[in-house]
C-alpha cells in the first residue's frame, strides 16, 4: 500500500507529439462546474448518468410491483406501465451505461491511462458533457408534460409510437427524439475527443499493443458509436418529421377512429432496420468497454498478466467490425426474407467465437492465479458469470428458429438483462470500487462493499433466471397484466411476486452502495496512490487524485506493457509500465 | 441499407489497413524497453484538430449514406412520385463549386505566404455558400409554390430534409470559417493560420461532394448508375 514515488528518468527522450499548452481554470466555475479537465467532466457525466439511473431503478420497481401484485396499487395503470418500460429501457441503455462507460470512465482513464495530460479538444469535451445534460433534462422533463412520457417501447417502433392510442403521444414522443438527437449530437463532440487522444495524444513508449485493454474497449466501442448513432439520428429526425410534419418516411396509411388518417405509403421496416443498424452495435459499445475494464480487473487482482493478450486485441477489433452485420437478428419476426434470416443468424454466431476467446482468456487468466476476493474482483468474476449466461441464452434466440416462438417473451427480457443489464453493471459497480481510491484517495469500505456485491449478484439471478421460465411458458413482455389463459399457470404468478420482492431488495441494497460512496469519501481508509498495487499509468501519477495535467512536470514514458504481473524474478510482483527495464536490473531482477 | 454498408466495408478497410501498420502481432509481453526499438508505433504526428476532422467527415458521410440508404428503400415503395428540379439548383451548385475553388485559392495562398490571396479566398468562399444557403432556401420556396410541399410526397420530403441537413453542416463550416476570419482580422501569423485555413478547405471539399452525390440522388440524374449498382449487389 505505498505511494509508488515518481521520478522523472534522467534522459528522458523527446516526446513524438510536442506538449500543448494546458488550459487553465481561472475561477470557481471554471474548475468545477464549466471544467475544461476531462476528471471534472468525467465525474460530471458520472453523476448525471447515475442520477437519471436511479430514476430509472425506481421505474424497474414500479413495473415489478404492477407485475408481481397487479391490480394491487391504482396509481399503475396499463398507460403508466408503458411509459414505465419505455423510459426504464431508454434510460438504462442510452443515458446510463453509453454516457457511464463512454462518458464517465472514458474521460477518467484515456487520458491517465495513455499518459497524456487531457483529452486533445478540452472545449469541446466540455460542450460534450452539457449537450448530455440538456438531454437528460430534456428526457426527465417528459415526466412533467401533458400526457407524461412516451410508452412507445424503448424500440419506439412506428407506426404505433405516434398515433394516439400509445401514451406520450403528445409532448413525450417529440421530447424523447428532440432528446435523443440532442444525445447524439453531445456524443459526438466526446467520442472524437475520445478516438483522437487514444490516437494522437498516446505518451512515448505507449504503443497500440502496450495499451491497457480499457483503453482498448474504450476506443473501440467509440468508434463503433461514431459510426452507429447517426442511423438512431437518422431515424429520430425521420420520425420527427412524420410526427411534426406529416410526412410518411415510416408511416403506412392508417384508418384511426374511423378516419383515413393523412399518412400513406411510409415503412415501419425502414425504421426497424435503421433503429437496429445502431441498435445492434449499441449492445456492444456498451460491452467492449466492459470487456476491457474486466480484463484490467481480473489482471490486477488475480496477479497475474492477462491470457492471450493480442487475442484480446484481436477479439476486441473483430466483435467491433462484426457487431454492424448483425443487425437484422433483432426482426427475424418482421417478415423478412428466409434467406438474410439465415444469413445475419450466421453472422450472429459468428461473433460468439471472438467474445468466447475473450471469456476463456478471463478464465485462463484466473488459472492458477494469485486471486484476491477484493469487491472489484467479486465483480468481475460475477458479470463473467452473468455474460455466459446472458451469451448461452444469445445463443438461442440468434437462431430463427427458436427466435421466432421465443419473440416477445419474457425470454428475451431476461436475455438482454443478463448479457446487457447486470453484466456490465457488475462491471462499472466493479470499476467505481476499483478506481473509486484514485478519483478520492480514499478507499471504498470493504463490508458495505462486499454486502452489495452479494445482494446485487445473487438478487439479479434471482430475478432473471425464473423470468427465463416464464417466456419459456409463453409468458408475454410488455403486457401490464397476463389475466387468464391456459399457458399461464399459478407458478407464474407466484414466481411473478418473488421475483418483485427481490427486486425490490436488490434495489433497496444500491442505497448501501450510494452510502458507502458518500461516507468513504469523508472517512474512507487513505488509499495512497496505488492501492492495488498496479501497473497501468493511471496508478503512478505524482498525487492522488490526480492533478490538473495530471503528471507534474514531464510526461510519463512508457517501457513495457500494462500486465507485468508476477513477473519471475522480480523483487515486487507488479512493474509499472513506466519503470525502465535498466532500474529493474538495480533491483537484482532477471531480464 | 446497401450505402451504409458499402460505407462501413471502406471503413473497415482503412481501419483494417492502419492496424495492419501497427504491429498488431507484436509480441509486447516479451518486448519491454524505450520505443526506440519500435519505430512507427507511437502516436500519430497528424495535428489533433486534422485528425478530429477526419474522424468528424467519417462521422457525418455515416450520417449521408444513412440518409441515402433510407432515400433508396422508400424509393421503392409504391407512392413514390418524383418532384421537378427546380432550375435554380444548377445556379446554386454553380455557387458551391465557386465557393470550393475559392476556398482552395485560400489554401494555395496560405502555402504561398499570400496573406492577400488568403483574405480573398476565405471572404469569397464564405459569401459565395452564404449565396448557396440563400439560392436553397429559393429553392425550397420555389418548390412549395409550385405545390411539392414537405409531406405530399416522401420524394418531396427526402428532398427537404436532406437539403436541411446539408444545409446545415455547411451554417457549422461558416462558424469555422468565421473564426479563421477572426484570426486574420486580429493578424495572426501565417502558421497559425495554415492549419485552420487547411481544415476548413477540407470540409468544404466534403461538403460539395456530399452535395454533389445527394443533388444526383435527388433529382434522379444517377438512378441509373443506381440500378447498375443495385444488379450487382443482387
Amino acid at each position: 500500500m505505498v505511494d509508488v514515488p515518481y521520478e522523472a528518468t534522467v534522459d528522458v527522450p523527446p516526446a513524438e507529439v510536442p506538449e500543448v499548452e494546458l488550459y487553465h481554470p481561472k475561477s470557481w466555475w471554471t474548475q468545477y462546474v464549466f471544467s475544461q479537465d476531462a476528471k471534472v467532466i468525467a465525474i460530471q457525466y458520472s453523476l448525471t448518468a447515475t442520477a437519471i439511473g436511479l430514476v430509472a431503478l425506481v421505474l424497474s420497481w414500479m413495473m415489478r410491483l404492477q407485475l408481481g401484485f397487479p391490480g394491487t396499487f391504482s396509481f399503475i395503470d396499463a398507460s403508466q406501465y408503458l411509459q414505465f418500460i419505455t423510459m426504464h429501457g431508454m434510460i438504462m441503455v442510452i443515458y446510463l451505461l453509453t454516457a457511464l462507460f463512454l462518458g464517465g470512465f472514458g474521460n477518467y482513464l484515456i487520458p491517465l491511462m495513455v499518459g497524456a495530460r487531457d483529452m486533445v479538444f478540452p472545449y469541446v469535451n466540455m460542450l460534450s458533457y452539457w449537450v448530455y445534460l440538456l438531454a437528460v433534462i430534456v428526457l426527465a422533463s417528459t415526466f412533467f408534460v401533458p400526457g407524461g412520457p412516451t410508452g412507445a417501447g424503448w424500440t419506439l417502433y412506428p407506426p404505433q409510437a405516434i398515433l394516439s392510442g400509445t401514451p406520450g403521444q403528445d409532448w413525450g414522443i417529440i421530447l424523447m427524439l428532440s432528446s435523443l438527437i440532442l444525445f447524439i449530437i453531445g456524443f459526438t463532440m466526446g467520442g472524437l475527443n475520445y478516438v483522437v487522444t487514444v490516437l494522437q495524444a498516446r505518451t512515448r513508449g505507449m504503443t497500440l499493443m502496450r495499451l491497457p485493454l480499457t483503453v482498448w474497449g474504450i476506443f473501440t466501442a467509440t468508434i463503433m458509436a461514431l459510426l452507429a448513432f447517426p442511423a438512431l439520428f437518422v431515424a429520430s429526425v425521420m420520425m420527427l418529421f412524420d410526427r411534426l410534419l406529416g410526412t410518411s418516411f415510416f408511416m403506412p396509411a392508417l384508418v384511426e377512429m374511423g378516419q383515413q388518417m393523412k399518412y400513406g405509403g411510409g415503412s415501419p421496416i425502414l425504421f426497424q432496420h435503421l433503429f437496429w443498424f445502431f441498435g445492434h452495435p449499441e449492445v456492444y459499445i456498451v460491452a467492449l468497454p466492459a470487456f476491457g475494464i474486466v480484463s484490467d480487473l481480473i489482471s490486477t487482482h488475480a496477479r497475474k498478466n492477462i491470457f492471450g493478450y493480442r487475442m484480446m486485441v484481436w477479439a476486441i477489433v473483430a466483435i467491433g467490425a462484426l457487431s454492424f452485420i448483425v443487425w437484422a437478428h433483432h426482426m427475424y419476426v418482421s417478415g423478412m426474407h428466409p434467406t438474410f434470416g439465415f444469413f445475419f443468424a450466421t453472422t450472429t454466431l459468428i461473433i460468439a467465437i471472438p467474445t468466447a476467446i475473450k471469456v476463456y482468456n478471463w478464465v485462463l487468466t484466473l488459472w492458477r492465479g494469485d486471486i484476491h476476493l477484493t469487491v472489484p474482483m467479486l465483480f468481475a468474476l460475477g458479470f463473467i458469470i452473468t455474460f455466459v449466461n446472458g451469451g448461452l441464452t444469445g445463443l438461442f434466440l440468434g437462431n430463427v428458429v427458436v427466435d421466432v416462438p421465443l419473440s416477445d417473451t419474457m425470454f428475451v427480457v431476461a436475455h438482454f438483462h443478463m448479457v446487457m443489464g447486470v453484466a456490465p453493471i457488475m462491471v462499472v459497480l466493479g470499476a467505481i470500487y476499483h478506481w473509486y481510491p484514485k478519483v478520492t484517495g480514499r478507499m471504498l469500505d470493504d463490508w458495505m462493499g462486499k454486502f452489495h456485491f452479494w445482494v446485487t449478484f445473487l438478487g439479479a439471478y434471482l430475478i432473471f433466471f425464473p423470468m427465463h421460465y416464464l417466456g419459456l411458458l409463453g409468458v408475454p413482455r410488455r403486457y401490464h397484466e397476463i389475466g387468464e389463459a391456459a399457458f399461464i399457470t399459478p407458478s407464474v404468478h407466484t414466481l411473478n411476486a418473488f421475483m418483485s420482492v427481490v427486486a425490490l431488495i436488490v434495489g433497496l441494497a444500491q442505497i448501501v452502495f450510494l452510502f458507502n460512496l458518500v461516507w468513504s469519501y469523508f472517512k474512507g481508509r487513505p488509499s495512497g496512490g496505488n492501492p492495488w498495487r498496479a501497473t497501468t499509468l493511471e496508478w503512478q501519477t505524482p498525487e492522488t487524485p490526480p492533478g490538473h495535467g495530471n503528471w507534474g512536470k514531464e510526461l510519463p514514458v512508457v517501457y513495457r506493457w500494462a500486465y507485468d504481473y508476477s513477473v519471475p524474478g522480480a523483487k515486487e510482483d507488479f512493474i509499472p509500465q513506466n519503470q525502465p527495464p535498466a532500474r529493474r536490473a538495480l533491483q537484482g531482477a532477471t531480464p | 441499407m446497401s450505402a451504409i454498408v458499402l460505407f462501413m466495408a471502406v471503413i473497415a478497410v482503412i481501419v483494417g489497413w492502419w492496424l495492419s501498420q501497427q504491429r498488431l502481432t507484436a509480441k509486447p509481453w516479451l518486448e519491454e524497453g524505450s520505443i526506440d526499438d519500435f519505430p512507427g508505433t507511437g502516436a500519430m504526428t497528424v495535428p489533433a484538430a486534422k485528425l478530429g476532422l477526419g474522424v468528424f467527415l467519417a462521422v457525418a458521410t455515416s450520417l449521408f449514406a444513412l440518409f441515402i440508404s433510407a432515400y433508396s428503400m422508400r424509393m421503392d415503395m409504391v407512392d413514390w412520385r418524383a418532384l421537378p428540379v427546380p432550375a435554380l439548383l444548377w445556379f446554386n451548385t454553380g455557387v458551391l463549386v465557386l465557393s470550393s475553388v475559392a476556398m482552395q485559392w485560400a489554401y494555395v495562398s496560405v502555402q504561398r505566404n499570400n496573406m492577400d490571396g488568403v483574405i480573398v479566398g476565405i471572404c469569397a468562399g464564405g459569401a459565395s455558400a452564404i449565396i448557396f444557403l440563400i439560392g436553397q432556401l429559393l429553392a425550397w420556396r420555389q418548390l412549395s409554390a409550385a405545390g411539392y410541399f414537405v409531406a405530399s410526397n416522401p420524394a418531396n420530403s427526402f428532398f427537404y430534409m436532406i437539403t436541411a441537413v446539408h444545409g446545415l453542416h455547411l451554417m457549422g463550416g461558416l462558424a469555422a470559417l468565421g473564426r479563421t476570419t477572426a484570426k486574420v482580422w486580429r493578424g495572426a501569423e501565417m502558421p497559425q493560420l495554415r492549419l485552420s485555413v487547411e481544415l476548413c478547405v477540407i470540409y468544404w471539399h466534403f461538403l460539395l461532394l456530399v452535395w454533389l452525390v445527394v443533388l444526383g440522388l435527388l433529382t434522379g440524374w444517377t438512378d441509373d448508375f443506381v440500378n447498375i449498382c443495385r444488379r450487382l449487389l443482387s
